[in-house]
Protein backbone atom coordinates (compact mmCIF):
# COMPACT_ATOMS: atom_id res chain seq x y z
CA UNK A 1 0.00 0.00 0.00
CA UNK A 2 1.59 3.22 -1.12
CA UNK A 3 0.96 6.02 1.25
CA UNK A 4 0.37 9.37 -0.33
CA UNK A 5 2.40 11.99 1.39
CA UNK A 6 1.20 15.52 1.48
CA UNK A 7 2.39 18.35 -0.72
CA UNK A 8 2.83 21.71 0.90
CA UNK A 9 1.68 24.69 -1.15
CA UNK A 10 2.81 28.10 -0.02
CA UNK A 11 1.28 31.05 -1.75
CA UNK A 12 1.18 33.67 0.99
CA UNK A 13 3.47 36.41 -0.25
CA UNK A 14 6.36 37.19 2.05
CA UNK A 15 6.37 33.81 3.76
CA UNK A 16 9.66 32.11 4.47
CA UNK A 17 10.46 28.47 5.12
CA UNK A 18 13.31 27.18 7.27
CA UNK A 19 14.74 23.87 8.30
CA UNK A 20 14.67 23.05 12.00
CA UNK A 21 16.13 19.59 12.67
CA UNK A 22 13.67 17.22 10.97
CA UNK A 23 10.90 19.72 10.70
CA UNK A 24 9.93 22.60 8.51
CA UNK A 25 9.37 25.97 10.14
CA UNK A 26 7.04 28.34 8.36
CA UNK A 27 7.26 32.02 9.15
CA UNK A 28 4.51 34.23 7.87
CA UNK A 29 4.66 37.80 9.14
CA UNK A 30 2.04 38.63 11.77
CA UNK A 31 0.81 35.05 12.21
CA UNK A 32 1.95 32.42 14.70
CA UNK A 33 4.84 30.22 13.59
CA UNK A 34 4.02 26.78 12.27
CA UNK A 35 6.07 23.61 12.22
CA UNK A 36 5.44 20.62 10.00
CA UNK A 37 7.22 17.29 10.09
CA UNK A 38 9.36 17.19 6.96
CA UNK A 39 9.02 13.45 6.54
CA UNK A 40 5.28 13.79 6.01
CA UNK A 41 5.84 15.92 2.91
CA UNK A 42 6.76 14.62 -0.51
CA UNK A 43 7.08 18.00 -2.09
CA UNK A 44 6.95 21.74 -1.59
CA UNK A 45 5.41 24.06 -4.14
CA UNK A 46 5.85 27.78 -3.72
CA UNK A 47 4.15 30.58 -5.60
CA UNK A 48 5.70 33.96 -6.21
CA UNK A 49 7.58 35.71 -3.46
CA UNK A 50 8.30 33.01 -0.89
CA UNK A 51 11.80 32.38 0.37
CA UNK A 52 13.37 29.08 1.38
CA UNK A 53 16.50 28.76 3.45
CA UNK A 54 19.58 27.23 1.89
CA UNK A 55 19.64 24.51 4.54
CA UNK A 56 16.08 23.53 3.73
CA UNK A 57 16.83 23.36 0.01
CA UNK A 58 19.90 21.22 0.63
CA UNK A 59 17.93 18.88 2.86
CA UNK A 60 15.10 18.53 0.34
CA UNK A 61 17.60 17.83 -2.44
CA UNK A 62 19.27 15.21 -0.25
CA UNK A 63 16.00 13.41 0.50
CA UNK A 64 14.81 13.67 -3.10
CA UNK A 65 11.87 15.79 -2.04
CA UNK A 66 11.08 18.11 -4.90
CA UNK A 67 10.82 21.85 -4.50
CA UNK A 68 8.91 23.57 -7.26
CA UNK A 69 8.75 27.28 -7.93
CA UNK A 70 5.70 28.62 -9.72
CA UNK A 71 4.94 32.18 -10.72
CA UNK A 72 1.99 33.79 -9.02
CA UNK A 73 -0.17 33.03 -12.03
CA UNK A 74 0.74 29.34 -11.83
CA UNK A 75 3.36 29.18 -14.55
CA UNK A 76 6.09 26.66 -13.88
CA UNK A 77 9.42 28.36 -13.15
CA UNK A 78 11.79 25.76 -11.85
CA UNK A 79 12.38 22.76 -9.74
CA UNK A 80 15.09 21.31 -7.51
CA UNK A 81 15.19 17.59 -7.23
CA UNK A 82 18.58 16.44 -6.00
CA UNK A 83 20.93 14.38 -8.11
CA UNK A 84 19.59 12.66 -11.21
CA UNK A 85 18.56 9.25 -10.07
CA UNK A 86 17.22 6.28 -11.87
CA UNK A 87 18.72 4.01 -14.35
CA UNK A 88 21.23 5.08 -16.97
CA UNK A 89 20.25 2.04 -19.03
CA UNK A 90 16.68 3.31 -19.12
CA UNK A 91 17.74 6.78 -20.20
CA UNK A 92 19.96 5.29 -22.86
CA UNK A 93 17.06 3.19 -24.11
CA UNK A 94 14.94 6.35 -24.14
CA UNK A 95 17.47 8.10 -26.38
CA UNK A 96 17.59 5.10 -28.69
CA UNK A 97 13.79 5.01 -29.00
CA UNK A 98 13.81 8.73 -29.67
CA UNK A 99 16.30 8.23 -32.48
CA UNK A 100 14.22 5.47 -34.06
CA UNK A 101 11.57 7.24 -36.19
CA UNK A 102 9.18 4.30 -36.15
CA UNK A 103 9.25 3.86 -32.38
CA UNK A 104 9.09 7.59 -31.83
CA UNK A 105 6.02 7.98 -33.99
CA UNK A 106 4.38 5.02 -32.33
CA UNK A 107 4.75 6.50 -28.84
CA UNK A 108 3.69 9.95 -30.02
CA UNK A 109 0.59 8.39 -31.56
CA UNK A 110 -0.29 6.76 -28.23
CA UNK A 111 0.00 10.10 -26.42
CA UNK A 112 -2.28 11.82 -28.92
CA UNK A 113 -4.72 8.91 -28.90
CA UNK A 114 -4.94 9.12 -25.10
CA UNK A 115 -5.64 12.82 -25.23
CA UNK A 116 -8.26 12.53 -27.96
CA UNK A 117 -10.01 9.65 -26.27
CA UNK A 118 -10.17 11.47 -22.93
CA UNK A 119 -11.31 14.73 -24.57
CA UNK A 120 -14.05 12.81 -26.31
CA UNK A 121 -15.17 11.26 -23.03
CA UNK A 122 -15.32 14.68 -21.38
CA UNK A 123 -17.55 15.98 -24.18
CA UNK A 124 -19.83 12.95 -24.06
CA UNK A 125 -20.04 13.23 -20.31
CA UNK A 126 -20.88 16.91 -20.66
CA UNK A 127 -23.55 16.09 -23.23
CA UNK A 128 -25.42 14.08 -20.62
CA UNK A 129 -26.03 17.18 -18.52
CA UNK A 130 -26.50 19.61 -21.39
CA UNK A 131 -29.67 21.04 -22.88
CA UNK A 132 -31.05 19.69 -26.17
CA UNK A 133 -29.23 22.09 -28.47
CA UNK A 134 -25.86 21.83 -26.76
CA UNK A 135 -26.28 18.08 -26.45
CA UNK A 136 -26.50 17.68 -30.22
CA UNK A 137 -23.46 19.93 -30.74
CA UNK A 138 -21.40 18.14 -28.11
CA UNK A 139 -22.24 14.70 -29.49
CA UNK A 140 -21.31 15.77 -33.01
CA UNK A 141 -18.02 17.32 -31.78
CA UNK A 142 -17.24 14.08 -29.94
CA UNK A 143 -17.95 12.19 -33.16
CA UNK A 144 -15.59 14.50 -35.08
CA UNK A 145 -12.86 13.85 -32.51
CA UNK A 146 -13.48 10.14 -32.86
CA UNK A 147 -12.93 10.45 -36.62
CA UNK A 148 -9.67 12.31 -35.96
CA UNK A 149 -8.71 9.55 -33.54
CA UNK A 150 -9.06 7.05 -36.37
CA UNK A 151 -6.96 9.22 -38.65
CA UNK A 152 -4.28 9.67 -35.95
CA UNK A 153 -3.78 5.93 -35.98
CA UNK A 154 -2.70 6.10 -39.63
CA UNK A 155 -0.68 9.30 -39.32
CA UNK A 156 2.60 8.73 -41.13
CA UNK A 157 4.60 11.67 -39.80
CA UNK A 158 4.88 13.65 -36.59
CA UNK A 159 3.77 16.82 -38.38
CA UNK A 160 0.61 15.16 -39.58
CA UNK A 161 -0.02 13.90 -36.05
CA UNK A 162 0.49 17.37 -34.58
CA UNK A 163 -1.93 18.76 -37.17
CA UNK A 164 -4.61 16.28 -36.20
CA UNK A 165 -4.04 17.06 -32.55
CA UNK A 166 -4.46 20.76 -33.23
CA UNK A 167 -7.71 20.18 -35.09
CA UNK A 168 -9.01 18.04 -32.25
CA UNK A 169 -8.00 20.68 -29.70
CA UNK A 170 -10.00 23.33 -31.58
CA UNK A 171 -13.08 21.10 -31.64
CA UNK A 172 -12.59 20.22 -28.01
CA UNK A 173 -12.32 23.80 -26.77
CA UNK A 174 -15.41 24.65 -28.79
CA UNK A 175 -17.12 21.83 -26.90
CA UNK A 176 -15.89 23.17 -23.56
CA UNK A 177 -17.61 26.50 -24.21
CA UNK A 178 -20.91 24.62 -24.54
CA UNK A 179 -20.33 22.81 -21.28
CA UNK A 180 -19.86 25.94 -19.22
CA UNK A 181 -23.18 26.91 -17.74
CA UNK A 182 -24.09 30.53 -18.43
CA UNK A 183 -22.19 32.39 -15.77
CA UNK A 184 -23.69 35.64 -14.68
CA UNK A 185 -20.46 37.43 -13.83
CA UNK A 186 -17.70 35.56 -15.68
CA UNK A 187 -17.49 36.19 -19.40
CA UNK A 188 -18.08 32.99 -21.33
CA UNK A 189 -15.23 31.09 -22.88
CA UNK A 190 -14.67 31.64 -26.59
CA UNK A 191 -11.33 30.07 -27.41
CA UNK A 192 -8.11 29.12 -25.75
CA UNK A 193 -5.70 32.00 -25.22
CA UNK A 194 -2.42 31.70 -23.38
CA UNK A 195 0.77 33.61 -22.73
CA UNK A 196 -0.98 35.48 -21.29
CA UNK A 197 -4.54 34.25 -20.80
CA UNK A 198 -6.92 37.09 -21.45
CA UNK A 199 -10.08 35.94 -19.74
CA UNK A 200 -10.90 34.22 -16.44
CA UNK A 201 -11.65 30.76 -17.89
CA UNK A 202 -8.32 30.71 -19.75
CA UNK A 203 -6.50 31.97 -16.67
CA UNK A 204 -7.98 29.08 -14.68
CA UNK A 205 -7.09 26.53 -17.36
CA UNK A 206 -3.51 27.81 -17.53
CA UNK A 207 -3.20 27.54 -13.77
CA UNK A 208 -4.52 23.98 -13.73
CA UNK A 209 -2.25 22.96 -16.61
CA UNK A 210 0.67 24.33 -14.59
CA UNK A 211 -0.30 22.11 -11.64
CA UNK A 212 -0.76 19.06 -13.88
CA UNK A 213 2.55 19.68 -15.54
CA UNK A 214 4.43 19.81 -12.24
CA UNK A 215 2.82 16.49 -11.29
CA UNK A 216 3.71 14.76 -14.55
CA UNK A 217 7.24 16.19 -14.64
CA UNK A 218 7.81 14.80 -11.16
CA UNK A 219 6.44 11.41 -12.21
CA UNK A 220 8.87 11.17 -15.14
CA UNK A 221 11.81 12.05 -12.88
CA UNK A 222 10.68 9.59 -10.26
CA UNK A 223 10.67 6.71 -12.71
CA UNK A 224 14.07 7.68 -14.06
CA UNK A 225 13.04 8.91 -17.49
CA UNK A 226 14.62 12.04 -18.90
CA UNK A 227 11.75 14.55 -18.84
CA UNK A 228 13.38 16.67 -21.54
CA UNK A 229 13.48 14.01 -24.22
CA UNK A 230 10.00 13.69 -25.66
CA UNK A 231 8.49 11.79 -28.52
CA UNK A 232 5.61 13.95 -29.69
CA UNK A 233 7.13 17.27 -28.65
CA UNK A 234 10.48 18.00 -30.18
CA UNK A 235 13.76 18.57 -28.41
CA UNK A 236 14.37 22.16 -27.40
CA UNK A 237 16.56 23.53 -24.62
CA UNK A 238 14.57 24.02 -21.44
CA UNK A 239 11.45 22.33 -22.74
CA UNK A 240 10.40 19.27 -20.74
CA UNK A 241 9.13 17.54 -23.87
CA UNK A 242 8.46 14.16 -22.27
CA UNK A 243 6.52 15.77 -19.44
CA UNK A 244 4.43 17.57 -22.06
CA UNK A 245 3.91 14.28 -23.96
CA UNK A 246 2.78 12.40 -20.89
CA UNK A 247 0.64 15.29 -19.80
CA UNK A 248 -1.54 15.23 -22.93
CA UNK A 249 -3.70 12.35 -21.77
CA UNK A 250 -4.25 13.95 -18.36
CA UNK A 251 -5.23 17.45 -19.47
CA UNK A 252 -8.94 16.71 -20.01
CA UNK A 253 -9.45 14.89 -16.70
CA UNK A 254 -6.96 16.47 -14.35
CA UNK A 255 -7.37 20.05 -15.44
CA UNK A 256 -10.38 20.73 -17.69
CA UNK A 257 -12.93 18.66 -15.80
CA UNK A 258 -11.89 20.14 -12.45
CA UNK A 259 -11.97 23.65 -13.90
CA UNK A 260 -15.45 23.10 -15.31
CA UNK A 261 -16.68 21.83 -11.96
CA UNK A 262 -15.34 24.85 -10.11
CA UNK A 263 -16.97 27.27 -12.55
CA UNK A 264 -20.25 25.44 -12.98
CA UNK A 265 -20.71 25.03 -9.25
CA UNK A 266 -20.03 28.78 -9.00
CA UNK A 267 -17.26 28.14 -6.51
CA UNK A 268 -15.05 30.43 -8.53
CA UNK A 269 -16.56 33.81 -9.14
CA UNK A 270 -15.60 37.07 -10.72
CA UNK A 271 -13.91 38.36 -7.57
CA UNK A 272 -11.41 35.49 -7.79
CA UNK A 273 -9.86 36.96 -10.92
CA UNK A 274 -8.09 40.21 -11.62
CA UNK A 275 -7.11 41.92 -14.82
CA UNK A 276 -3.60 43.26 -15.05
CA UNK A 277 -2.65 46.33 -17.05
CA UNK A 278 -2.14 45.05 -20.60
CA UNK A 279 -5.13 42.74 -20.53
CA UNK A 280 -3.70 39.60 -18.95
CA UNK A 281 -6.05 37.96 -16.47
CA UNK A 282 -4.83 36.12 -13.40
CA UNK A 283 -6.31 34.63 -10.27
CA UNK A 284 -6.26 36.41 -6.94
CA UNK A 285 -4.70 34.89 -3.84
CA UNK A 286 -8.13 33.75 -2.60
CA UNK A 287 -8.92 32.22 -5.96
CA UNK A 288 -5.68 30.28 -5.98
CA UNK A 289 -6.27 29.09 -2.44
CA UNK A 290 -9.66 27.75 -3.47
CA UNK A 291 -8.27 26.04 -6.58
CA UNK A 292 -5.41 24.45 -4.63
CA UNK A 293 -7.76 23.09 -1.97
CA UNK A 294 -9.94 21.52 -4.64
CA UNK A 295 -6.87 20.29 -6.54
CA UNK A 296 -5.60 18.45 -3.48
CA UNK A 297 -8.98 16.76 -3.03
CA UNK A 298 -9.16 16.00 -6.76
CA UNK A 299 -5.72 14.36 -6.65
CA UNK A 300 -6.97 11.92 -4.02
CA UNK A 301 -9.90 10.81 -6.17
CA UNK A 302 -9.59 7.25 -7.45
CA UNK A 303 -9.90 6.45 -11.15
CA UNK A 304 -10.15 3.01 -12.70
CA UNK A 305 -7.06 1.89 -14.59
CA UNK A 306 -7.97 -0.66 -17.23
CA UNK A 307 -4.53 -2.13 -17.71
CA UNK A 308 -3.86 -2.58 -14.00
CA UNK A 309 -7.42 -3.65 -13.32
CA UNK A 310 -7.66 -1.55 -10.19
CA UNK A 311 -8.30 1.96 -9.04
CA UNK A 312 -5.48 4.45 -8.84
CA UNK A 313 -5.59 7.89 -7.30
CA UNK A 314 -5.25 10.80 -9.68
CA UNK A 315 -1.94 11.88 -8.18
CA UNK A 316 -0.39 8.46 -8.86
CA UNK A 317 -1.74 8.03 -12.39
CA UNK A 318 1.14 9.96 -13.98
CA UNK A 319 3.65 7.76 -12.11
CA UNK A 320 1.87 4.61 -13.27
CA UNK A 321 1.88 5.86 -16.86
CA UNK A 322 5.54 6.87 -16.69
CA UNK A 323 6.34 3.33 -15.47
CA UNK A 324 4.37 1.83 -18.35
CA UNK A 325 6.25 4.05 -20.78
CA UNK A 326 9.56 3.01 -19.22
CA UNK A 327 8.61 -0.63 -19.62
CA UNK A 328 7.75 -0.07 -23.26
CA UNK A 329 11.04 1.74 -23.87
CA UNK A 330 12.91 -1.14 -22.27
CA UNK A 331 11.08 -3.50 -24.59
CA UNK A 332 9.04 -5.24 -21.90
CA UNK A 333 5.71 -4.01 -23.26
CA UNK A 334 4.86 -4.12 -26.97
CA UNK A 335 3.34 -0.61 -26.93
CA UNK A 336 2.72 2.37 -24.72
CA UNK A 337 -0.92 2.32 -23.73
CA UNK A 338 -2.23 5.70 -22.56
CA UNK A 339 -4.57 5.96 -19.62
CA UNK A 340 -8.13 6.48 -20.74
CA UNK A 341 -11.22 7.18 -18.75
CA UNK A 342 -14.55 5.43 -19.24
CA UNK B 1 -0.28 3.90 11.55
CA UNK B 2 -1.42 6.55 13.97
CA UNK B 3 0.28 7.15 17.27
CA UNK B 4 -0.13 9.34 20.30
CA UNK B 5 3.19 10.13 21.94
CA UNK B 6 3.53 11.81 25.32
CA UNK B 7 6.61 12.46 27.37
CA UNK B 8 7.62 13.66 30.78
CA UNK B 9 11.13 14.96 31.12
CA UNK B 10 12.48 16.20 34.44
CA UNK B 11 13.43 19.85 33.93
CA UNK B 12 14.92 20.73 37.32
CA UNK B 13 18.46 20.51 35.94
CA UNK B 14 20.02 22.17 32.85
CA UNK B 15 20.62 18.70 31.37
CA UNK B 16 16.94 17.92 31.87
CA UNK B 17 15.87 21.09 30.05
CA UNK B 18 18.25 20.14 27.24
CA UNK B 19 16.71 16.68 26.99
CA UNK B 20 13.25 18.29 26.90
CA UNK B 21 14.23 20.49 23.96
CA UNK B 22 15.80 17.58 22.11
CA UNK B 23 12.73 15.46 22.68
CA UNK B 24 10.48 18.23 21.35
CA UNK B 25 12.63 18.70 18.22
CA UNK B 26 12.63 14.97 17.60
CA UNK B 27 8.85 14.69 17.83
CA UNK B 28 8.30 17.76 15.65
CA UNK B 29 10.08 15.86 12.91
CA UNK B 30 7.51 13.08 13.09
CA UNK B 31 4.16 14.57 13.92
CA UNK B 32 2.06 17.47 15.05
CA UNK B 33 2.34 18.99 18.48
CA UNK B 34 -1.17 19.09 19.94
CA UNK B 35 -0.25 19.97 23.53
CA UNK B 36 3.00 20.94 25.22
CA UNK B 37 4.30 17.39 25.46
CA UNK B 38 1.71 15.50 23.44
CA UNK B 39 2.19 14.68 19.76
CA UNK B 40 -0.11 13.13 17.19
CA UNK B 41 2.02 11.14 14.78
CA UNK B 42 1.29 9.35 11.52
CA UNK B 43 4.14 7.10 10.46
CA UNK B 44 5.21 3.76 9.06
CA UNK B 45 6.54 0.81 11.07
CA UNK B 46 10.09 1.64 10.04
CA UNK B 47 9.71 5.25 11.13
CA UNK B 48 8.35 4.14 14.49
CA UNK B 49 11.50 2.10 15.08
CA UNK B 50 13.81 5.01 14.31
CA UNK B 51 11.67 7.31 16.45
CA UNK B 52 11.79 4.96 19.45
CA UNK B 53 15.53 4.48 19.02
CA UNK B 54 16.21 8.21 18.89
CA UNK B 55 13.95 8.81 21.90
CA UNK B 56 15.80 6.14 23.90
CA UNK B 57 19.07 7.89 23.19
CA UNK B 58 17.72 11.25 24.34
CA UNK B 59 15.92 10.49 27.59
CA UNK B 60 17.42 9.62 30.93
CA UNK B 61 15.80 6.26 31.65
CA UNK B 62 15.96 6.75 35.43
CA UNK B 63 14.08 10.07 35.43
CA UNK B 64 12.06 10.60 32.24
CA UNK B 65 9.21 8.71 30.65
CA UNK B 66 7.79 8.39 27.13
CA UNK B 67 4.50 6.73 26.31
CA UNK B 68 3.54 5.80 22.76
CA UNK B 69 -0.04 4.70 22.14
CA UNK B 70 -0.88 2.99 18.91
CA UNK B 71 -4.34 4.17 17.87
CA UNK B 72 -6.99 2.52 15.70
CA UNK B 73 -6.98 3.90 12.16
CA UNK B 74 -8.65 7.25 11.51
CA UNK B 75 -8.69 7.94 15.22
CA UNK B 76 -7.51 11.52 14.79
CA UNK B 77 -10.73 12.40 13.01
CA UNK B 78 -12.79 11.37 16.03
CA UNK B 79 -11.13 13.50 18.69
CA UNK B 80 -13.30 15.52 21.03
CA UNK B 81 -11.75 18.89 21.56
CA UNK B 82 -12.50 21.58 24.09
CA UNK B 83 -11.00 24.99 24.59
CA UNK B 84 -8.21 26.19 22.35
CA UNK B 85 -7.43 22.73 20.94
CA UNK B 86 -7.29 22.78 17.15
CA UNK B 87 -7.30 19.76 14.87
CA UNK B 88 -3.85 18.86 13.52
CA UNK B 89 -3.55 18.85 9.71
CA UNK B 90 -2.62 15.19 9.17
CA UNK B 91 -4.01 14.62 5.72
CA UNK B 92 -5.63 17.94 4.96
CA UNK B 93 -4.39 19.99 2.07
CA UNK B 94 -1.50 22.11 3.29
CA UNK B 95 -2.02 25.48 1.71
CA UNK B 96 -0.59 28.56 3.29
Amino acid sequence: MTELLNTLYVQTQGASLHLDHDSLKIVIPETPKKTLPLRRLDGIVVYGHVSLSAELLARCAEDGRSVVWMSLSGRFLGRVDGPTRGNVMLRHAQHLSHADPVLRLQIARSCVAGKLQNSRQILLRGARDATDQAQVTLRSLAQDIEDLLGRAEDAGTLDELMGLEGQAARLYFEGLSHMLRPLSDIPSFANRTRRPPTDPVNALLSYLYGLTRALVHGAAEQVGLDPYLGFLHGMRPGKPALALDLMEEFRPIHADRLGLNLLNRKQLRKEHFETLPGGAVQMTEDGRRLVLTEWQAWKNKDWPHKLLGRKVSASLLPVVQARLLARHIRGELPAYIPWTVG
Amino acid sequence: MQLLLTYDVVTTTPEGRRRLRQMAKLCEGYGHRVQKSVFEITCTDAELLTLLDSATRIIDVSDDSVRVYRLPSNCFDAVHRLGVAEPAPHHDPLIL
